[in-house]
């Protein structure tokens, strides 16, 4: 049997007395959208920081493509190809947008200790930055400096960013936090195809979202796994409607 | 970012022309004065614009970069005392120690984030002052003078004003030459993009650290050719070059000017350095006229003159 491409194992995230992250296990398979969801402050976002390397773990172990993570930095997880989008809009904003898919190209076309040439003029470097920005629907706005980009093109941009690392596994944060109804939808078609190319762990609030993408959900309530498996099977848990009240109704009624 | 003749460019351009031939104006009018002023200012343009490269481009606030201009002058004022009088040798060993005198502090300040590097990076200056304060066989507090400019086998004589103003203003233009072709490079962008946001840029897979500590060698290594420029001009060299004033100075030029714009820092150089010797003249209590002027600068004009320049041409 073939491990999964990313393996979480007991991991633990103590802030003081706090565990953000309690003893958690969880294994996201080869080609799979595999959703994370769970109330305001269950630790979403702290897990996805220890993925990537922003923050690291007290305890447990992680394990992306038969390789333990655990203590590399985040830009060694980003060479074996894990990118990320951040929940709050992290982009360069002095920047156009070509510039931002650019560098992230650029970041994986060996090192960057070139000190003459105009690096605006590599063509294979804005060529990757002008199909990733297609990609997302944004070629139109490649050399609008980012502040000036609407936030939904914002959003759009920061998957752009992550898809020009040529990632194995994505790891998204609230793609659709703060967009509009009809931005959402665009969004959430994108997702419907990039998850055609490469394995997405997705953490979303927008439950149809969730429910319309997901091979599989995993549900997250004070750092722990209550429950995980096929998106009909987590609608009808008894122990997630309990954890989750509010969303949980919100789940069966649009679902 | 295009070339158009916007007043930007089209100040840049002027000041360019200007600097080339005040020597000519200077013979002719008899002035040897703007000449010796003017030399100064171009050796602490080129400061500046080291400066500028970690600080405007690299988001990396040095508060003790006078201490290159102090080694890479005491590079040579030390060579010269004991006898080797080449700039064949003097040159080299000011660049290189200079060099790694930012590869150490560097490599420890850059650990630290915001406020902390700061001091930290002034601490070191402040080490570098004391350390040649206390180079009783180089003159200790009273500095060091340097009886012969550094020799370059008739090549070029930097006993000649002229010459010697030439030599500055090639250094100048060749620095910022540098400068510009570094910031558009892979490795400006990098640079560039960790100064806006350094999370981004590692989640990317930039390791940041290094690209940062790489150009800080290039800044430190630039200003030490500023520091070799200086001791050749002053003949003199002291521990008070590597005073903290005078990186706040260098600071001030930068931000006067305009942080990451690549003329900002000549400009802020001519217009500080100028204004300080017209004030003085009038009054001993200059400082007083400067320092609201340049609070209105600050206030008024972010992105300093360039910022200025760069609004009246938008509109």
């Amino acid at each position: 049997m073939s491990e999964p491409l990313l393996r979480i194992e007991n991991l633990v995230k103590r802030f003081g007395g706090i565990k953000a992250t309690d003893n958690l296990s969880l294994d996201v398979a080869s080609g799979q959208l595999h959703a994370i969801i769970g109330p305001n402050g269950a630790g979403k976002t702290t897990l996805i920081s220890q993925l990537t390397g922003q923050l690291r773990p007290s305890s447990g172990s992680i394990r992306f493509a038969g390789q333990d993570i655990t203590r590399l930095p985040a830009y060694r997880r980003s060479r074996l190809g894990l990118a990320r989008s951040f929940q709050i809009t992290s982009l360069l904003p002095d920047f156009t947008a070509a510039d931002n898919v650019a560098l992230a190209a650029q970041a994986h076309d060996g090192h960057s200790f070139y000190f003459w040439g105009n690096a605006r003029g590599e063509k294979h470097l804005r060529d990757a930055a002008r199909s990733a920005l297609a990609r997302v629907g944004l070629e139109r706005r490649a050399d609008v400096v980012v502040s000036k980009l609407s936030h939904g093109e914002q959003r759009q941009l920061e998957l752009a960013v992550a898809l020009a690392t040529k990632p194995l596994l994505l790891l998204l944060d609230e793609p659709m936090a703060g967009l509009g109804v009809t931005e959402s939808a665009d969004m959430v078609k994108l997702l419907q195809e990039l998850r055609r190319e490469v394995t997405i762990v997705l953490v979303e609030h927008d439950m149809d979202a969730v429910f319309a993408l997901a091979d599989r959900i995993s549900v997250l309530v004070y750092g722990r796994v209550i429950a995980s498996g096929a998106p009909d099977v987590i609608r009808k848990d008894e122990e997630v409607k309990r954890a989750y009240l509010g969303e949980a109704h919100a789940v069966v009624r649009h679902g | 970012m295009t070339a158009s003749l916007n007043a930007r460019n089209a100040v840049a351009a002027l000041v360019v022309a200007g600097l080339l031939l005040l020597p000519l104006y200077s013979q002719a009018s008899g002035n040897v004065f703007a000449l010796t002023l003017f030399t100064r200012i171009v050796i602490f343009a080129l400061a500046a614009s080291s400066l500028n490269l970690v600080m405007g481009y690299g988001g990396m606030m040095s508060f003790g970069h006078a201490a290159y201009l102090g080694i890479g002058g005491y590079a040579v004022g030390i060579l010269a005392f004991e006898g080797i009088g080449s700039g064949f040798i003097q040159w080299p060993v000011a660049l290189l120690v200079s060099a790694l005198f930012a590869l150490v502090i560097g490599a420890l300040s850059l650990r630290t984030r915001g406020v902390y590097f700061i001091m930290i990076t002034l601490a070191f200056a402040q080490m570098a002052y004391y350390v040649a304060s206390g180079l009783s066989r180089y003159g200790g507090d009273d500095g060091l003078t340097i009886y012969k400019r550094s020799d370059f086998a008739g090549l070029i004589n930097l006993s000649s004003r002229v010459q010697f103003y030439y030599l500055c203003l090639g250094c100048l233009f060749g620095g910022l030459y540098l400068i510009w072709r570094i910031v558009n490079s892979r490795f400006g962008m990098v640079v560039r993009g960790a100064r806006s946001n350094e999370a981004r840029m590692q989640a990317i897979g930039f390791p940041v650290t290094r690209y940062r500590l790489v150009c800080f060698v290039i800044a430190g290594t630039i200003c030490g050719l500023a520091g070799a420029l200086f001791a050749n001009n002053t003949d003199f060299i002291s521990p008070s070059v590597m005073y903290w004033t005078r990186s706040g100075d260098l600071m001030v030029m930068v931000i006067l000017g305009g942080m990451g714009s690549l003329f900002g820092p000549v400009l802020g150089a001519i217009v500080y350095l100028a204004l300080e010797e017209l004030l003085s003249r009038i009054t001993e209590y200059w400082a007083l006229i400067m320092g609201p002027l340049l609070l209105l600068v600050v206030v008024f004009g972010r992105g300093g003159i360039m910022g200025l320049l760069g609004r009246f041409s938008r509109e």
